[in-house]
């Protein structure tokens, strides 16, 4: 592995001194040093956050629900509050990784997690997202995993976290401290469409790290439901998936949070099908009207025509599981 | 809002320099280590080529296979991709640490060994680490389903997968009751 320095700053302001635009945080490192090791990131210096504290899961004053930066993505999922208030969350955790990965990854690695396109992983092949300019290999080469959401004709990488999927769909902010002092951005907002820069993935400066990621208040009386569709049932990338969180008025659908993985080039929020579902009946033929419309400007290419229809089953899958959910509480209460 | 300003306020190590070593202590089976190492060195790498302790090995060295795992302070880790200085402080125990000194198996190595959960033996010391910590894991749950979901960072290219997940089950009926 090529050399970089480490510094392991013990404050916030000590560690982003030490970070400037050619350096990197490390947290868990299974993102990172996976990605230095085959030449695809480079940085001159490593910033370890570990001592920094920042690994608290807190409930605000306002009901909201921080989560520090180092929080590993195994505590997160078997956090109590987690579990109870945000049980997509849990779900969208434990599908990922392995245990031994989840042990070590960080909520905030989670967030700047790269994506897994095989042409961005592999130095000898061009990639606009990692190297500005050089083209895309993936719109004539091989695929299959690519995103048919959010794309452009300079990138088509899907954005492979499962945790930041059901992030997006309960909502939320991403806490950045610089230099300049700290801001907060909407978790929807946070990741960037690739356009005709997809090496730029955040709105996040040189100078700043992410401290925190705060959740909006859990909903009372929702269901909700990660399904992840996958070429294996464990320790694999979703080909489809989809993050409900659904409240129901007596069969009508009072509010729902949609959110899609394995399809786009980022966290996928499905706002148009979200509209079309508020006040209708939660039935099959809703949730399929929903599904199209989340795909209606999808894009497929050579390779992945089929996560159309994929994508669309998720939805639907993921939506009938919750309505099934607050039904059965229903007949009990 | 995109900030463009650069940040020039870093000044940068030259990148052709010998990096700066750190001074790490790492408690390894029980046994007080001090190593001075270069940043970019995998706890795998410390312990296999500074330490003598072969017994984690290197599969994919991407976090892929599960053959390098280890426990750091008691939960399954992949010491490929772990930078040894980061474990500074850590307790660290590898395969060479699981039988009793005395030579007794751990009972699942016992298990492994009784069930033949193994053909050519690259990964064995990785899956008896990560069965280790699941089978000392209250919130794994202890059906089927979960033990291979738990395990599956752990590949097996001979395909030794069932009588791995057996030697698993009889380790966890001695070590957390029945049998």
């Amino acid at each position: 592995m090529r050399t970089f320095e480490l510094t392991r700053p013990t404050a916030i302001g000590d560690a982003l001194e030490h970070h400037g635009a050619r350096d990197a945080f490390i947290g868990g490192g299974t993102n990172l040093i996976d990605l230095v090791k085959l030449g695809v990131m480079r940085p001159e210096q490593v910033v370890d956050i570990n001592g920094l504290g920042l690994d608290d899961i807190e409930t605000l004053d306002d009901g909201r629900v921080s989560i520090g930066a180092r929080v590993s993505n195994a505590d997160l999922a078997r956090d109590d509050r987690i579990m109870r208030d945000y049980p997509v969350l849990s779900q969208a955790l434990l599908s990922g990784a392995s245990t031994s990965l989840r042990n070590m990854a960080t909520t905030a690695g989670n967030v700047m997690q790269r994506t897994r396109c095989p042409y961005f992983r592999d130095t000898a092949m061009p990639c606009n997202k990692r190297s500005p300019g050089s083209g895309c290999s993936a719109l004539t080469g091989i695929n299959r995993n690519h995103a048919v959401l959010g794309g452009s004709e300079a990138c088509i990488a899907v954005h492979p976290s499962d945790m930041c999927v059901a992030m997006a769909a309960i909502g939320g902010t991403v806490v950045l401290e610089g230099r300049k002092g700290q801001r907060e951005v909407p978790f929807a907002d946070f990741h960037l469409l690739p356009e005709r820069h997809p090496e730029k993935e955040h709105d996040l400066h040189d100078d700043e790290m992410i401290t925190h990621v705060i959740l909006d208040a859990p909903q009372a009386g929702a269901a909700s439901n990660y399904l992840k569709l996958r070429d294996r049932a464990s320790y694999e990338f979703a080909l489809a998936s989809c993050a409900a969180i659904l409240t129901l008025d007596g069969d009508t659908v009072s509010s729902v949070r949609l959110a899609l993985g394995g399809v786009a080039t980022k966290p996928w929020r499905a706002l148009d099908a979200e509209a079309a579902l508020v006040g209708m009946e939660a039935t099959t033929d809703s949730f399929e009207h929903a599904a199209v419309l989340a795909f209606q400007g999808a894009v497929p290419q050579s390779g992945n025509a089929f996560k159309v229809t994929l994508g669309q089953q998720a939805i639907v899958r993921s939506l009938r599981d919750a309505a099934r959910a607050l039904k059965a509480q229903g007949d009990r209460s | 809002m995109v900030d463009t300003t650069p940040a020039t306020a870093v000044q940068h190590a030259d990148p052709a320099a010998t990096p700066r070593l750190h001074d790490v202590e790492l408690t390894i089976n029980g046994q007080t280590h001090h190593l001075s190492i270069e940043p970019n060195v995998v706890l795998l790498d410390a312990l296999r080529e500074r330490l003598g302790l072969t017994g984690a090995k290197k599969g994919c060295d991407h976090g892929q296979c599960g053959a390098c795992t280890v426990l750091v302070d008691g939960r399954s880790m992949n010491s490929c991709l772990m930078l040894a200085s980061m474990a500074d402080g850590c307790d660290i125990t590898t395969v060479e640490g699981l039988a009793k000194p005395d030579g007794t198996l751990h009972p699942v190595q016992q298990a492994f060994l009784e069930h033949d959960a193994y053909q050519c033996g690259y990964c064995t010391a990785g899956q008896m680490m990560s069965a280790t910590a699941i089978l000392n894991d209250p919130s794994i749950e202890r059906t089927d389903a979960s033990i291979k979901d738990a395990m599956s960072g752990n590949i097996c290219r001979c395909g030794a997968y069932k009588n791995i997940h057996d030697a698993i089950k009889t380790a966890d009926a001695r070590l957390n009751g029945g049998e």
